[in-house]
């Protein structure tokens, strides 16, 4: 029986761990938190469709429990060796563990929006990030300002951490697009008088129903889309925020009050993930994210053979890209196993 | 040629045909960071000219890459070289500059074009 | 009469043609001084200005005082040639005086005294004259060996870098490598032929004489020995030893007050002839730190010199003025380069028509005016702090440019739009003196130097945050709280350098952190990379520029880096390595901490957003 080491235990790490098993190996998976289930636990709806996120979670509680692998969780790898064409592994907590193969599932982490300090992350109220919004998005969230009322008019910000030199990231999240769709859409349905307004530079609704969410955002919702990104937030006496863009398409500087601003962050490579890049001497590409070996045949294949990658280690993705690249990092893993032989 | 009823307003379409591109390149050689514009207007948003003036600095390089640049020369006249538009750019452009090698080109070929 | 021998002629030619230079082109360079400059000059040449200007010129044109406190070993080589040599001639013409016992001696009879001199002296005084020449030589040796080694070996220095060469610059410097050479041999040669040398160059004689024909090489070394010097003359115009003889008078000049103004006159063409091109700059300048290797002080100097300055290599300079700290000659490097900036932009200075046709907006009255700057909206953590402040002082202010004001200015002059600046400071002035103040903060060092310096406005005190809150707190309006967070504290380049802010900062944040006190510091202190007098600089060079500086910090551990500059705080905070803040900031928590708890956590509560 072969041994499988899975680094992290989100989405991406368990569904590899459960295809593995299923295929017949023996599989241990290491995640630094005393929770499974990575960032799922931040999302309360999952776009395009608005399924609960608790019901994925569900599931993959579900599937740990059926299936036998082990998991050793507030656990990270000390340092990886290999010996004799397999790895030896010494983690956190001075266990070791041999492994024929390892897969690296350590996801993402999400952009600090106070290093925009231009737009009041923590410096003002009313501006809050997109997970923030996502825990009030829950049938309990308070959706009422610090005077007691609702907010009438809502900006959304996309691109904040994404696609930005300045925050040292030149890359697409991918997600954010349609997740300020997504959040419009059910802030506008929880309170329907509000205004809301998204300013975007450019809309990426690449995935399945995305596109259609946007219709809807717009013939249902009545939510307003400004091309132009903010340049800053300023705070007035009363408290509102006055944002600044230019709205490109009528080529004319707009100024907006608001009384919330929400940023719609992007995603980095975690510190998890260069970590055990450093451990395991994998290749980054220069947002930081892991190296695969090439974009489309060898897509969970790092640099160093033996050595797999599944999900947003690997580039922003969202969950069911997530999914369906871990899978084929299980069948890629077990490929490779059966050639070893 | 017979006219079928229509003529094309000069103003009204881009003639790629006529178009002049040395102001362009000339700009895009001493500074080719100015390439990578993406138009999000972050620039024009948080510009201090335009706090004062109607003044739209990311309208510069669309003037400049639809020859445009009669309206340039008086234009870019209103910058304050405050460097603000530079610290928000999310592509990193160097747009100062831009701005400076606007201001002593659009002199020479206007003179040139004539 | 007796014709004097045909070698002295390369050196009296090259002496009468470098004599009849200088004369010349000082006379021009002095004529071509401002009315004013003038005045000073005749006013101030018979005074005491004139004794410091002797004891400058001995200081650092002779002893090179500031080389040697900045690098021992440049030091001793640069003193060791131009004080040994100095010594040289004035202990030759004592010692021709004391040999000839007149004082009308033709020049060459001192220079080529062992030739003509063919007896030794008798007296104590004559063979302790002539020990001593013999031991100067040694010394100016001495540094002719130092100088063939750092040509070669400029790390040996301790520098990373050394100047790069033009033709002139080659022949006067093999002349000048040749000079004292050959006139050792000549001297021994004599010495060995006619008994005439002292402690080295007799003994060297009689060894040369042991074996070799001297006779024969007499003519030749003596002839070679002129021609050094002669070609030396003769180069000494199109090389940069040019800085010998224009440095002192520029130490005149100076000392008579004058400056580098906004035109390229003549005490600017003084400055720029005045550079030595000792390297001291490229080593100081953090852009090599991006591998940018020729827009240093020292190649803008030689381009300005050689009319050839290109914008690529002007505008390419952060003007940070660490290279002005530490220039030995004390050049003024950034006003030169601000001057011949205002040159090669003077046909486009804009006019802001739109800012006389607007109405200006009624300005409240006020005692204290706060202006904020435009790279301070982009950091509204300052803002906020510097409100909340405020608000704790109680003091009643006017927020001057929370919308619609003309920028101050500054960003223009650095690249040498004076004249377009001049019509913003206009504006603003305008609106300042409508509104009646006697105070006006500046959150930005860029806005504060140029209101401080430029504005010139009547009854107004110009201070910078943090000037001011020191103020606030040492008349007790603001309260006082230590916490045991390390701090490094960065100094801008427009604060420190440029305004010579170093102690106020420094003392304001010692009541309320820990502050570190670190290598690079003040007048050392580093440019974050950000500067926006740099027009040419790519991104990704200002980031290397800002890690190494940030590498250095990192060192010291601290927790927090504190800086008094929105720009700086704006670079520093793209690094991530450490957490930046303005010093308003670190005040304004601080002082946080100090309220009864109740409140705080009501503070708290409404700053946690439930939205």
């Amino acid at each position: 029986m072969k041994h499988i080491v899975v680094i992290g235990g989100g989405i991406a790490g368990i569904e590899v761990a459960c295809e593995l098993t299923d295929a017949g190996h023996w599989v241990t998976i290491i995640e630094k938190e005393s929770n499974i289930g990575g960032k799922l636990n931040n999302w309360s709806y999952l776009f395009p469709d608005f399924t609960p996120a608790e019901k994925i979670r569900e599931s993959l509680q579900e599937k740990c429990e059926q299936k036998d692998f082990s998991i050793l969780r507030e656990t990270k790898i000390q340092s990886l060796e290999r010996k004799n064409g397999k790895f030896e592994i010494q983690t956190s907590v001075n266990q070791q563990l041999n492994a024929d193969a390892i897969v690296l599932a350590t996801g993402y982490e999400l952009f600090d929006a106070q290093r925009k300090e231009e737009y009041g992350y923590k410096i003002y109220d009313h501006v809050i990030t997109s997970a923030d919004l996502e825990k009030l998005l829950l049938p309990d969230g308070n959706l009422t300002t610090v005077t007691g009322e609702h907010p009438k008019r809502i900006a959304f910000v996309h691109c904040v951490g994404s696609r930005d030199e300045k925050s040292g990231n030149h890359y697409c999240s991918k997600v954010c697009c349609v997740t300020g769709v997504k959040q419009a859409i059910e802030l506008k349905k929880r309170l329907p008088d509000v205004e809301i307004f998204c300013f975007y530079m450019d809309l990426r609704m690449y995935g399945k129903h995305f596109e259609e969410l946007y219709r809807d955002a717009q013939e249902k919702y009545d939510i307003q889309f400004i091309r132009g990104r903010l340049s800053e937030a300023s705070e007035k006496i009363d408290k509102s925020l006055l944002i600044k863009a230019e709205d490109t398409l009528s080529g004319r500087p707009l100024k907006m009050n608001v009384d919330l601003l929400v940023l719609l962050i992007g995603m980095e490579v975690g510190k998890g993930t260069a970590e055990a890049a450093s451990a395991c001497l994998l290749q980054c590409e220069d947002s930081g994210f892991l190296k695969t070996v090439d974009s489309f045949l060898k897509s969970n294949q790092s640099n160093s053979d033996g050595i797999f990658l599944a999900g947003s280690c690997t580039a922003p993705m969202s969950i069911n890209d997530t999914i369906l690249h871990a899978r084929s990092a299980a069948s890629e893993v077990n490929k490779w196993l059966k050639l070893m032989n | 040629m017979k006219n079928f009823g229509f003529t094309v307003i000069k103003q009204r379409t881009i003639d790629y045909d006529q178009f002049d591109g040395r102001l362009l390149n000339e700009i895009l050689e001493n500074e080719p960071s100015f390439k990578v514009c993406l138009s999000c207007g972050g620039c024009t948003a948080t510009c201090s000219a335009g706090d004062l003036v109607s003044f739209n600095i990311r309208r510069m390089n669309l003037m400049l890459r639809r020859g445009e640049t009669s309206e340039l020369e008086n234009e870019i006249q209103k910058c304050m070289l405050c460097g603000k538009c530079q610290l928000v750019c999310p592509r990193g452009i160097n747009l100062r500059n831009v701005i400076m090698l606007i201001k002593k080109n659009v002199v020479k070929y206007k003179s040139l074009s004539k | 009469m007796k014709f004097p021998p045909s070698f002295i002629l390369p050196f009296t030619i090259g002496l009468l043609f470098i004599v009849s230079f200088l004369i010349v082109i000082v006379g021009v360079w002095i004529s071509q001084l401002s009315k004013i400059d003038k005045s000073r000059i005749i006013h101030n040449i018979f005074t005491r200005k004139t004794l410091l200007a002797v004891h400058e010129t001995f200081m650092e044109s002779l002893l090179h005082r500031k080389i040697f406190k900045k690098n021992p070993v440049l030091g001793y080589m640069h003193m060791s040639l131009a004080f040994g040599w100095f010594l040289l001639i004035v202990v030759g013409h004592i010692e021709a005086y004391q040999h000839y016992q007149t004082l009308s001696i033709p020049i060459y009879k001192t220079i080529f005294m062992r030739y003509f001199a063919t007896h030794q002296s008798i007296t104590l005084g004559g063979k302790m004259l002539a020990a001593s020449m013999d031991l100067l030589l040694l010394f100016v040796l001495s540094g002719v060996l130092l100088a063939y080694y750092k040509r070669f070996n400029s790390r040996a220095f301790g520098m990373k870098k050394t100047t790069q060469l033009k033709t002139g610059d080659r022949i006067a410097l093999a002349a000048l490598w040749f000079i004292f050479p050959l006139r050792f041999l000549a001297e021994s040669v004599s010495a060995g032929i006619h008994h005439n040398g002292s402690i080295i160059s007799q003994p060297t004689g009689n060894f040369l004489a042991s074996f070799l024909p001297v006779q024969i090489f007499e003519m030749p070394l003596w002839w070679g020995y002129s021609c050094a010097l002669g070609l030396f003359f003769f180069a000494l115009p199109v090389s940069r030893y040019m800085h010998i003889p224009v440095e002192v008078v520029m130490i005149f000049l100076r000392n008579y007050g004058i400056k580098v103004q906004k035109r390229i006159d003549g005490f600017s063409r003084i400055q720029i002839y005045s550079c030595s091109r000792c390297g001291i700059c490229l080593d100081s300048c953090q852009m090599t730190h991006a591998a940018i290797k020729d827009t240093q002080s020292v190649y803008m100097l030689k381009h300005l010199r050689n009319r050839k300055i290109t914008d690529e290599k002007l505008f390419n300079c952060l003007l940070c003025g660490r290279c002005q700290t530490d220039c030995p000659v004390g050049l003024e490097l950034n006003s030169l380069r601000i001057t011949q900036r205002i040159e090669s932009t003077r046909d486009y200075n804009s006019s802001y028509e739109y800012l006389r046709n607007g109405k200006i907006a009624i300005s409240p009255q006020t005692q204290v005016i706060y202006f904020a700057g435009c790279m301070t909206h982009l950091t509204p953590a300052i803002i906020k702090s510097m409100k909340g402040l405020f608000e704790e002082a109680k003091v009643q202010y006017w927020f001057m440019d929370e919308e619609k004001t003309a920028c101050c200015g500054r960003p223009l002059m650095q690249i040498g739009q004076y004249e377009a600046a001049q019509k913003l400071i206009d504006n603003n002035r305008e609106r300042i003196l409508a509104s009646g103040a006697k105070k006006l903060v500046v959150s930005c060092p860029i806005c504060y130097k140029v209101f401080k310096e430029d504005y010139a406005i009547p009854g107004i005190v110009v201070q910078h945050h943090s000037e001011y809150l020191l103020e606030l707190m040492a008349n007790g309006r603001l309260p006082v709280n230590k916490m045991n967070t390390r701090v490094v504290y960065h100094d801008p380049c427009e604060l420190g350098r440029g305004s010579g802010i170093y102690h106020q900062p420094r003392l304001l944040l010692d009541e309320y952190a820990e502050v570190i006190s670190i290598k690079n510091e003040k007048e050392e202190a580093f440019c974050c990379g950000g500067s926006l007098a740099n027009t040419k600089i790519q991104m990704a060079e200002r980031n290397q520029i800002r890690e190494k500086a940030m590498d250095e910090y990192v060192r010291y551990k601290p927790d927090v880096l504190a800086t008094a500059c929105p720009l700086c705080k704006k670079t520093f905070a793209k690094s991530r390595q450490l957490p930046v803040h303005d010093i308003s900031e670190i005040i304004y928590m601080a002082i946080q901490e100090t309220k009864p708890s109740k409140l705080r956590e009501e503070q708290q509560l409404k700053n946690t957003v439930k939205i």
